[in-house]
């Protein structure tokens, strides 16, 4: 007896070696382990056993089923296995075949100037302001010191509808307007873009239409060293570190002094080139400190209080930055051109 | 204005500085060089020839042999200028000089007769032809007797000479002149100014018993000096003059203008000379012109007056338009002999008028429209007295005939050391303040910190505490001020609810794929209104128009960005680009009155255009045109991001497809519209299929709930119920939808259409509309009573309001 379930033993683990399928591991097993299985027609013959045999050959017929049950086990692991491997083998694609593309949208190279400004001076403590782009004269002109018959007019020929109202030449009347509502008695600290408009040609340098970003910050004991360093903080964080800034007297009716502000270039880092026509600098914004008519129109007290105010225009920083070479481009909305500059 | 380095060394020493250095003090200092030019900068070895003889070219009719005394030799040189004669000094480029555009003199053979140089025109030289004097202008130059043969010609006529370009602001018009440029570049060097000659020995004659000043509009012309020179004889200007005159672009004429125009640019003092002799009475009288007055200027064009204008007259007639251009009838000519000399101070009204109205600018007019130095005025009469007695055989009469209101009296501006440190964040101290004074050449009252200062009358343009500081400062340096930050209190900076909102709803489209577009404001009368939603038509009066547009492009304030918007498709789309997602954020402009004097309303609004494919994925052979349900979907996302319910209604728009266009409303308020582009307006701008929206932002901006409230989230199942429904064609979904929603009330939070069927396998006119039910309570697990009640109740209200039978 013991022969003979050592036999089947034999047997079936190399029917278990030999087979290829999970079905053929199913046969073997209900060949060798089922209840009408050799295995179990063996222990039927136990009866005819000895008392001191019967317990051995019991133990010895347990063995044999679970070392077949276990080879079956292991069997069928390996080929599942197997068999999931062929599926997948079978299933593979062709990754470098293009997705289902999915629309992607972006802001204007404007828009994103404009914001990138605006965050730039929320972070140092400024609020955004905004006002109308039809404008009275007098807040487009004389509430910042550019009375009728004022040669300066002739510096931002505008669109006029009445004789009283234009469209803005600059975003300046914001500030005038958020002075006068704050009424003289707290301290004032905005940046205002917009668009603004005069009456030029359209080339590639000029546009009836374009976007200027103002900024002011009116309070006591402003000083013209607080203009340089925040204006440096600006030009540092918009163009790099590494750029220098200078400061050139300039005019402006509503600002004095006044200042234009040029950042080194660069392409040359100073040296010289075409970009900067040679001086190793490139103009970038105007600015000064606010004119004590401008605040006495505004109601706030001279002696009290001052200010600085500066106008910047996106247009040439995108310029700059980018190496936009026509200012048409911003308008035209080719699509070619808005593409290049969607960062989502 | 041009300046000559070799005239301002006229009054200051520069000393070794570079053209480019100097340059760059000056920008730094407060006035912009715009350029640097240098005339003759890679010309040389051009010298003074005698010529000795000149001959007729042995084979040539138009060309001259001359022998040319050049100092060291003489050279055989061949000449075409039909001036060049025996005896002439000229301008000789001999073999291996090089003349600009780097046109290199070799010797060469004309018509078989050797040429060793050239004789040089000065265009040949690099004088522009504007400025040549008129009488070389055909031919070559020639130097005046007293110059010595074998000179440098090039420095003779002032063409090793560095010009600067400076661009000057409004303010700074003491740059006007040779003069303040001095005063400026000694402050910024440091270095003392040398003042011309103006004193002149004067005849025995008196001025006052030749001529009588008058002046009826004091206002206009508060000082007027009249100067009498005779025994005037006109000719060409000292070539000195001459040079000076060409480096800052004015043509030479004769010796009686040059002068005129050289104390102009000297002093900044625009003068006039008439003819004494052709004035025609001996009485000037200044007043405003009549009405329809007529005048001939110096150009020969006949020019009607206004009362706004003031004219220089004889008693009678008009002999100048002030300060812009004189009279045909009295000009200087080679004939004259007695000149009288117009020294004046004219109101920068009276002559930007007259220069505005009659398109005249001079240097004259842009001089006095800025007003001029009232010190200079009667100056730089003398000075041009002088200058005529010793270059144009003047004899000046005693005296000079005026009328004097002007005020010439310095303004007085009080500094402290103090206050100009603190409003620049300086540490200046008294002495380095005194210092800056003493080089601006401003006199000056010191009391330990206090400063009382005079300004003198060139710098009119400072008047105040504040300008004073921009002097010292720029003075001191801008360069040399410290950065520092704001030292107030500090204010937490950020976006107001507002403008959060506007970008999240740019940020919206662009993630829902669109791409933000800019347009113009300004749109022509025709586009205007093509396309405007119903709340803005119905608000809008009449669209706000430019009273003198540049272009009748943009002559109108837009009613909508949509016209200016289909233009950017249609220039895309002739461009190959034909799939096109665009919207925009901006303001229109309406107005509610028919003829406008208040602000129009500027309206926030986002407008949107879509076209061509919106999906294209070709291998998996998908691909999906822009159509209603897409847009409508995108403008739904953004409905729903800002928990806006909104209902749709059938319209007809001007400009749209009548049966593919929904107004938008969001509890009964007309909030924008969307739908297709009437096919013939599509075709008019060369477009397919094209859908667009344009929704008012300020409204929905207002009725948003910024804090959202926070809502359970359900604990109990939710019971799902499919129920599809025949109706008639024409019933619309949103209606029998409403209706499910209202008969379901609370329970129902949620009814969605599933599909849409008309065909074969039912009645003719009739559809299937089918939808899902979300049955939710959020306290309890609902009873199936519950449901099939409510289902039920559905169901006969459904039949009721819209004839709905449930599908079988």
């Amino acid at each position: 007896m013991k022969e003979r379930l050592q036999e089947l033993q034999q047997e079936a683990l190399s029917k278990v070696e030999e087979a290829v399928t999970l079905a053929d591991l199913q046969e073997i097993r209900v060949a060798y382990m089922g209840k009408k299985g050799p295995i179990t027609e063996v222990l039927r013959g136990m009866g005819k056993l000895s008392k001191e045999e019967r317990p051995v050959i019991g133990e010895l017929a347990n063995k044999v089923r679970e070392a077949i049950a276990d080879e079956l086990d292991q069997k069928k692991a390996k080929l599942e296995d197997a068999e999931l491997e062929k599926k997948l083998a079978e299933e593979t694609i062709d990754v470098t075949l293009p997705g289902r593309p999915v629309q992607v949208g972006g802001p204007h190279l404007l828009t994103s100037i404009v914001e990138e400004i605006e965050d730039l001076f929320i972070g140092m403590g400024f609020e955004i302001r905004e006002g109308p782009e039809v404008e009275t004269d007098y807040y487009n002109f004389e509430a910042l010191n550019l009375p009728k018959g004022h040669p300066a007019r002739d510096m931002q020929d505008s669109f006029y509808i009445t004789e009283d109202l234009l469209l803005r030449t600059h975003t300046s009347p914001v500030q005038a307007r958020t002075m006068g509502e704050y009424n003289g008695s707290q301290p004032v600290k905005m940046i205002c873009p917009g668009k603004v408009y005069r009456r030029d040609t359209d080339d590639a340098t000029h546009s009836h239409q374009f976007t200027q970003v103002e900024g002011l910050y009116v309070d006591k004991d402003v000083r013209m060293s607080d203009l340089k360093g925040v204006l440096n903080r600006f030009a540092k964080q918009m163009f790099g570190e590494e750029r220098e800034i200078r400061l050139r007297p300039s005019f402006f009716p509503f600002t004095e002094p006044s200042v234009e502000m040029d950042i080194s270039c660069k392409v040359c880092n100073g040296n010289g080139c075409s970009v900067c026509k040679g001086t190793g600098w490139i103009e970038i914004l105007g600015g000064g400190m606010v004119h004590p008519r401008v605040l006495e129109m505004a109601g706030y007290d001279p002696k009290v209080y001052n200010g600085f105010a500066f106008g910047m225009g996106p247009e040439r920083i995108a310029m700059l930055k980018y190496g936009v070479d026509d200012i048409r481009h911003f308008y035209t909305n080719d699509i070619r051109f808005l593409k290049q500059y969607h960062k989502a | 204005m041009f300046v000559s380095l070799n005239w301002l060394k006229n009054y200051i020493d520069i000393g070794s500085i570079s053209p480019e250095e100097l340059a760059e003090k000056i920008t730094k200092t407060g006035i912009e060089v715009e350029g640097i030019e240098y005339v003759a900068e890679k010309s040389s070895n051009v010298v003074v020839g005698l010529v000795e003889s000149c001959e007729k070219h042995p084979n040539a009719d138009k060309l001259n042999l001359c022998q040319v005394n050049v100092g060291d030799e003489v050279l055989q040189i061949i000449c075409g200028a039909p001036n060049i004669a025996k005896g002439q000094k000229v301008a000789v480029a001999k073999p291996g000089a090089v003349l600009p555009g780097n046109f290199k003199i070799k010797k060469a053979k004309l018509r078989g007769v050797e040429s060793n140089g050239m004789i040089c025109s000065l265009q040949e030289l690099g004088i522009e032809e504007k400025f040549v004097p008129k009488e070389v202008a055909d031919g070559i130059f020639v130097f005046p007797e007293d110059v010595e043969v074998g000179a440098d010609a090039l420095q003779l006529l002032n063409l090793d000479d560095a010009i600067l370009e400076l661009g000057l602001t409004p303010n700074r018009s003491d740059a006007l002149s040779m003069l303040g440029v001095a005063y400026e570049v000694a402050a910024i060097l440091d270095v003392p100014i040398h003042l011309p000659e103006e004193a002149v020995e004067t005849g025995k004659e008196q001025a006052a018993d030749y001529v009588e000043v008058k002046v009826d509009a004091p206002d206009l012309n508060p000082y007027y000096g009249a100067f009498v020179i005779k025994d005037i004889k006109v000719g060409p200007s000292p070539l000195w003059m001459r040079n000076y005159l060409i480096a800052a672009g004015i043509r030479p004429i004769n010796n009686v203008v040059d002068i005129t125009n050289y104390v102009l640019l000297e002093y900044g003092q625009p003068l006039h000379a008439f003819d004494f002799d052709d004035f025609g009475s001996k009485e000037i009288v200044v007043r405003r012109a009549e009405q329809d007055e007529k005048i001939i200027t110096l150009d020969n064009q006949e020019r009607s007056l206004t009362s706004d204008h003031l004219v220089i007259t004889n008693g009678q007639t008009a002999t100048a338009l002030a300060g812009v251009m004189g009279g045909a009838n009295s000009e200087v000519s080679d004939q004259t002999t007695t000149v009288l000399l117009e020294a004046a101070y004219f109101s920068p009204v009276a002559v930007r008028t007259a220069s505005k109205d009659h398109g005249l600018r001079s240097e004259s007019s842009t001089r006095f429209e800025k007003g001029v130095d009232p010190d200079r005025v009667k100056r730089a009469g003398k000075r041009a007295c002088q200058l005529l007695s010793k270059y144009a055989n003047g004899t000046v009469l005693s005296g000079v005939v005026e009328f004097d209101q002007l005020d010439k009296s310095e303004a007085t501006v009080e500094i402290k050391r103090s206050n100009i440190n603190a409003r620049l964040g300086t540490e200046i101290n008294n002495d380095e303040i005194a210092d800056i004074l003493r080089k601006l050449n401003f006199t000056y009252n010191q009391n330990d910190e206090a400063f009382t200062i005079q300004v003198p009358t060139r710098r009119q343009d400072i008047t105040i505490f504040e300008d004073m500081v921009e002097e010292v400062a720029r003075i001191y340096g801008y360069d040399n001020l410290p950065f520092t930050l704001p030292q107030g209190a500090s204010q937490a900076g950020g976006l107001t609810n507002l403008q959060q909102l506007k970008r999240d709803v740019k940020h919206y489209f662009e993630s829902a794929g669109l791409m933000e577009t800019i347009t113009y404001s300004l749109t022509t009368k025709e586009r205007v209104d093509l396309i405007v939603s119903p709340e803005i038509k119905e608000q809008s009066v009449t669209p706000v128009e430019l009273s003198m547009p540049m272009s009748e492009e943009h002559s109108t304030l837009r009613l909508s960005m949509l016209p200016e918007m289909l233009d950017s498709l249609s220039y895309n789309s002739a461009r190959k680009q034909s799939n096109l997602a665009y919207y925009e954020v901006g303001t229109v402009f309406v107005s509610q009155q028919e003829k406008i004097t208040k602000q129009p309303n500027e309206l926030l609004r986002a407008a949107g255009a879509l076209t061509g494919a919106w999906l294209a994925h070709p291998w998996q052979q998908e691909k999906k045109v822009v159509d209603f349900f897409l847009v409508k979907g995108i403008v739904e996302g953004l409905f729903t991001k800002l928990n806006i319910t909104a209902e749709y209604k059938q319209a007809n728009i001007e400009g749209m497809h009548p049966g593919r266009t929904a107004q938008i409303f969001t509890s009964g308020t007309p909030i924008g519209f969307i739908g297709q582009v009437h096919p013939k307006l599509q075709k008019a701008y060369d477009l397919a299929d094209t859908y667009i929206f344009d929704i008012d932002l300020d409204y929905i901006f207002s009725i948003h709930q910024n804090e959202p409230n926070f809502i359970k989230i359900p604990r109990y199942p939710s019971v799902s119920r499919d129920i599809a429904l025949v109706v008639d064609e024409d019933v619309l979904a949103g209606d029998v939808r409403s209706t499910i929603q209202s008969v379901g009330g609370d329970l129902v939070k949620e009814v969605g259409v599933f599909d849409v069927y008309q065909g074969e396998h039912l009645q003719q006119g009739k559809k299937s509309l089918a939808f899902n039910l979300l049955y939710l309570d959020p306290e309890r697990t609902l009873k199936d009573e519950e449901v099939e009640a409510s289902y039920k109740a559905i169901l006969e209200a459904v039949k009721e309001a819209h004839q709905a039978e449930l599908r079988g």
